[in-house]
């Protein structure tokens, strides 16, 4: 027993001493660090402190808030003197919408669909009558679903009837893993139950017989535009019109051509202020304007130059040509909104479960 | 006094090192992981049953450990092969091969899962030709097992080498002068002496590749009930924001893990006491 050089106590207390330092050093980190998002950072004597926004938004919309962060931090400077920094974060909008819930703190968020911007409500973070804040569902623009196939449509794509034909392959990510491949499978939905005299049955008949056509489910929509663009698989791509414009403009006119079907859906990716966090940085006036802008003639420019459709009339009018007009239907109309229509399809043992039962 | 706390030798610092490692492993895998029961454990023993056993989630815990056993299996054997080339001879360019075998490690996943996938896609470089025969890789259960095979590689060559290169190789001349052929030699001496860093490494290349997610993701195709790997339905079950439905199935990956290494650690420790009685 003596022999032993360390007993239990001894043991204990080394491990308490190593905590306490820990902690002591944790402590002093903490005080020193000054949040970067503080206001407080002030620039040039007499100028108002500069102040930071965080939009955390989805995928596709990397290259449209760039330009619009450029755009809005110019006008509000003349405006206000005041100098904006705006940061973006980009991922899938579920994950996006989960990490703003576990605390990443966006004073805005811009994400695909308003079921990931209701988890942020059922979760405190915002109220929940957020959607009725803006004007127009909180969706500054839209889009809506198309088809992109092999230039020349050799297969002779025309329409949702088109897809479930046999020896038709169709491309379209996983509606359980992609927000963006939710809009895809409620738009054939929709069509579905607009030609059958909305007999709910007859639409999971088709959609059933969609998805057997689908060879290839991506978790996410640009993993399925590189499936169908760079692989070489599938004869049609269910995608949003944006990504498709995308997908045509960057990869070539002389490979692919967009098709538009008779009826798609009204595609509304919604925008918000996070409430709790504008109120702890106190940037609620500048996240407000910023949100705003998207709605004024130079936002909705913006949002036409990325293949999204504007809202403003007069704007969408000048673009004709690019957003050609298609019967659309909104969510709310024949869903019920985006918390329904997610429990009735997307949760499990839903509809789409029920599609891939063996 | 215990004996598992008692200094065994005469170097000193084992308080504060071991210390250090009981904080250390606290914070970064026992304090994260117990979050993870937790969570889990906000469902009823209903609701726990009923996530685990849903007919996609079980397709998928198949898929998964299929996947990765056979990865692990042709990693075990190329993997020892790869180990032999690098240990026992010197040949131009040793350097460089030496470094590949890392690749899989220093890159990330998603990278070399778009690369798989663009060349054993049917329009792709290797996949074209293999179309001609009928085989499709990318897609299928086959791509995943591609994939997985790519990310356990330097597990059991990174292993077996150092095993090697330690060789003492009396041993082989001892077998010879014994009239021992190179084949009985290979297979009664040196293999047995390996078979422990063999079944670490095949050990560690089973665990890492039921948790990959990144490179699978891109080859698999992700078809329900036939090429979903178990961390998709992790992420699904996310995106639903069902935090416990996820945590569930990670719990029972979790423990499956746990239980897969005690029984090889327990496999390990049988062969090295084999050995040693030997």
């Amino acid at each position: 027993m003596s022999k032993t050089p360390i007993t239990i106590q001894a043991l204990w207390k080394q491990i308490g001493f190593i905590a306490i330092a820990a902690a002591i050093g944790g402590c002093s980190a903490a005080t020193s660090t000054t949040p970067s998002t503080g206001k407080d950072q002030s620039t040039e004597a007499g100028a108002a402190p500069a102040v930071e926004l965080l939009n955390v938004s989805y995928d596709p919309t990397r290259e449209f808030y760039q330009d619009v962060n450029n755009e809005f931090a110019t006008e509000w400077k003349q405006k206000t003197g005041q100098t904006v920094t705006i940061k973006q974060s980009h991922g899938g909008s579920g994950k996006q919408s989960r990490s703003v819930i576990d605390g990443l703190e966006a004073d805005v968020v811009t994400l695909a669909l308003a079921y990931d911007i209701d988890a942020m409500a059922e979760r405190g973070l915002i109220p929940a009558d957020w959607q009725k804040k803006l004007p127009d569902n909180s969706s500054p623009y839209t889009s809506t679903i198309v088809f992109l196939v092999r230039k020349g449509n050799p297969k002779q794509i025309k329409d949702w009837d088109d897809l479930i034909k046999p020896g038709i392959s169709v491309i379209t990510p996983n509606p359980k893993t992609s927000g963006g491949a939710r809009w895809n499978y409620l738009a054939a939905w929709g069509y579905a139950l607009e030609k059958n005299n909305h007999d709910e049955a007859k639409a999971k008949e088709f959609v059933t017989n969609l998805f057997k056509n689908v060879p290839v489910l991506d978790s996410g929509a640009r993993g399925s535009t590189t499936t169908f663009v760079e692989r070489g698989i599938g004869d049609v791509l269910i995608a949003w019109e944006n990504e498709a414009y995308l997908a045509v403009n960057e990869l070539g006119k002389d490979k692919f051509e967009i098709v538009n079907p008779s009826l798609s859906i009204l595609a509304e990716p919604p925008v918000t202020i996070v409430d709790k966090y504008t109120d702890k940085h106190k940037t609620r006036e500048v996240a407000d304007a910023y949100l705003q802008f998207l709605y004024s003639k130079k936002g909705q420019e913006l949002a036409a130059k990325h293949s999204y459709r504007p809202r403003d009339k007069e704007v969408l009018k000048a673009h004709t040509p690019a957003f050609p007009e298609i019967k659309l239907y909104t969510i709310d109309e024949w869903f019920g909104g985006w918390t329904k229509a997610q429990k009735d399809h997307f949760s499990d043992q839903g509809i789409f479960d029920q599609i891939y039962k063996p | 006094m215990r004996k598992s706390l008692r200094n065994r030798g005469f170097l000193p610092g084992f308080g504060m090192t071991m210390g250090y490692t009981i904080i250390y492993l606290s914070l970064l895998v026992l304090i994260p992981l117990s979050v993870l029961f937790l969570k889990a454990s906000t469902m009823s023993w209903e609701q726990f049953v009923g996530t685990i056993l849903d007919t996609r989630v079980l397709a998928s815990i198949r898929v998964s450990i299929l996947s990765s056993f056979f990865a692990a299996c042709v990693n075990a054997v190329f993997g020892v092969l790869v180990a032999w080339v690098l240990a026992r001879y010197q040949f131009f360019g040793k350097r460089i091969i030496d470094g590949i075998v890392d690749l899989p490690f220093a890159l990330p996943t998603a990278v070399g899962g778009i690369a798989l996938t663009s060349i054993y896609a049917e329009n792709g470089w290797l996949g074209q030709y293999l179309a001609e025969w009928g085989i499709k890789v990318a897609y299928t259960p086959l791509g995943i097992w591609v994939a997985l095979t790519f990310i356990g590689l330097p597990f059991v060559v990174r292993t077996v080498q150092p095993v090697l290169q330690d060789w003492d190789l009396q041993m082989e001349e001892a077998a010879a002068t014994l009239g021992a052929t190179r084949w009985s030699t290979f297979i009664r001496v040196i293999l047995p002496h390996l078979l422990p860093a063999i079944i670490t490494g095949f050990a560690l290349a089973f665990a890492r590749a039921l948790g990959e997610y990144g490179s699978v993701v891109f080859i698999s195709g992700n078809m329900p009930l036939k090429t979903e790997i178990v961390p998709l339905l992790i992420m699904t079950k996310l995106e639903q924001f069902d935090y416990a439905g996820a945590t569930a199935i990670a719990t029972v990956m979790l423990v499956a893990s746990f239980v897969m290494l005690l029984i090889i650690n327990y496999l390990q420790w049988r062969i090295n006491k084999f050995d040693a009685a030997r």
